[in-house]
């Protein structure tokens, strides 16, 4: 079963994850005479020598390999925009608005299109300490869970997937301490004499 | 809340270029996604993996014969891997599903509910996998007990339910994504003090059974 999370039924692996960002739309700059595709994803083309065009990043990678094209790196990856959104970062409790699967997306670029990233050495450094900040931010944040719904803005994929069994299971437990009287413990109910749920003194519950 | 008249035009712009540029791979996707996230089994999207089948086996044909043709080598390999990366979802799609037929095996058995929720071949599966499971318990260790203790679903025949059915925990936590923005009306009432409104595109970690009815309605997504 290659590719597949057995263990745990609703983790993603790394992979997985990647799969899905490589369904991201990206510009590239063919340079060579194709026809349409029409795949079942989508139809994509047709292709002409220096004609920018929007595929899907896995067929981008794909043309890169053969060297058949040339991927823009997306706005988003500019210096400008990257050190603006590190200072914000640094700044700010909050996360900074980045696309959903930023951190797949420059990968797969840092390792496959290193050629079409201008000053790569720089937007790389620059990636990675955003990156290094924000997994920093979302470990200290997870401190301050408690309530039994938790929205966070601009979490990137590959972060909610880190922080998903830990902060799954966190809640969970919250949650039914809150309403331990409502919800008997399946687990340790079934190893212990039954309990008489009704003795023990009842809690007004408020959503928090 | 900041649900003012910009919002709504740009969701209705998005919503009008989701419907038109949606592909069965992206509906796939969604539904693979909701399944391997969500604790307990969802409705088999029948009609979707049918179509889904039917494009997989025309790709496949376009390839032997475009192979046979002699067809561009570049072209042929970009439609294999268009091929691959659709079977991986509708094979991922399937298994998981398996996967949970497996785990819950009784509990399913037994709910119609879930049972309903299953295609005609995952019911066929379901019930032979049962049938094993039972007499692999039977034989091995239930025939040994004492009769008031030989139930595969009771701990003793004192138990008034049936409490040894492993079953999915409706209330451990997944995170999700409100395809739009949902008011309290969209929740079941029951939960209506947990939880009253959902913006949309935003991540929130969430009970699954306070989002159950949104997420079977199609609008709110698993990450």
């Amino acid at each position: 079963m290659a590719g597949q999370s057995c263990s745990q039924l609703s983790l993603f692996t790394p992979d997985e994850v990647e799969f899905m960002a490589e369904d991201e739309l990206v510009e590239i700059v063919p340079n060579l005479r194709m026809d349409s595709l029409n795949f079942i994803c989508g139809d994509y083309g047709p292709f002409y020598p220096q004609i920018a065009i929007q595929v899907p990043l896995w067929l981008a990678l794909a043309l890169k390999k053969r060297g058949k094209c040339t991927i823009r790196p997306p706005q988003w990856m500019s210096i400008d925009n990257l050190t603006q959104v590190l200072e914000g970062e640094r700044e700010s409790h909050a996360f900074q608005s980045l696309p959903f699967h930023y951190v797949e997306i420059s990968r797969l670029l840092f390792d496959h299109a290193r050629d079409d990233i201008p000053e790569i050495y720089m937007v790389r450094s620059l990636v990675e300490d955003i990156r290094d900040v924000r997994f920093h931010k979302v470990e200290t944040n997870l401190e301050n869970f408690t309530a039994s719904a938790v929205t966070w803005k601009n979490m990137a994929a590959m972060e909610v997937n880190i922080i998903r069994a830990f902060s799954g299971r966190a809640l969970q437990a919250f949650y039914r301490h809150e309403n331990e009287q409502l919800i008997p413990d399946l687990d340790r109910t079934q190893d212990r004499q039954p309990q008489n749920l009704n003795d023990r003194p009842r809690r007004n519950l408020r959503p928090r | 809340m900041d649900s003012g008249t910009g919002e709504g035009s740009t969701s209705f712009t998005d919503d009008y270029e989701t419907f038109i540029s949606t592909t069965d791979v992206d509906l796939l996707k969604r539904a693979w996604r909701n399944e391997k996230a969500a604790p307990e089994i969802l409705q088999y999207e029948a009609a979707l993996v049918h179509r889904i089948k039917e494009q997989i086996e025309l790709a496949e044909q376009n390839v032997e014969a475009s192979e046979a043709d002699g067809e561009d080598p570049l072209t042929m390999s970009l439609y294999q891997m268009d091929l691959d990366r659709t079977q991986f979802l509708l094979r991922s799609y399937l298994r998981v599903r398996l996967q949970k037929i497996e785990k819950y095996i009784f509990h399913i058995l037994k709910t119609d509910e879930s049972l309903n929720r299953l295609s005609d071949e995952e019911q066929t599966f379901a019930a032979s996998c049962g049938d094993d499971l039972r007499a692999h318990l039977k034989e091995t260790v239930l025939s040994k007990l004492p009769t008031d203790y030989n139930s595969e679903l009771k701990q003793s025949a004192a138990s008034e339910e049936d409490d040894m059915v492993p079953a999915p925990r409706l209330d451990s936590f997944v995170i999700c994504k409100a395809r739009q923005y949902i008011s309290g009306l969209d929740f079941e009432p029951e939960y209506s003090h947990e939880i009253t409104e959902m913006e949309r595109d935003l991540l929130t970690f969430v009970c699954y059974k306070f989002i159950k009815k949104p997420l079977e309605n199609g609008k709110i997504d698993l990450v």
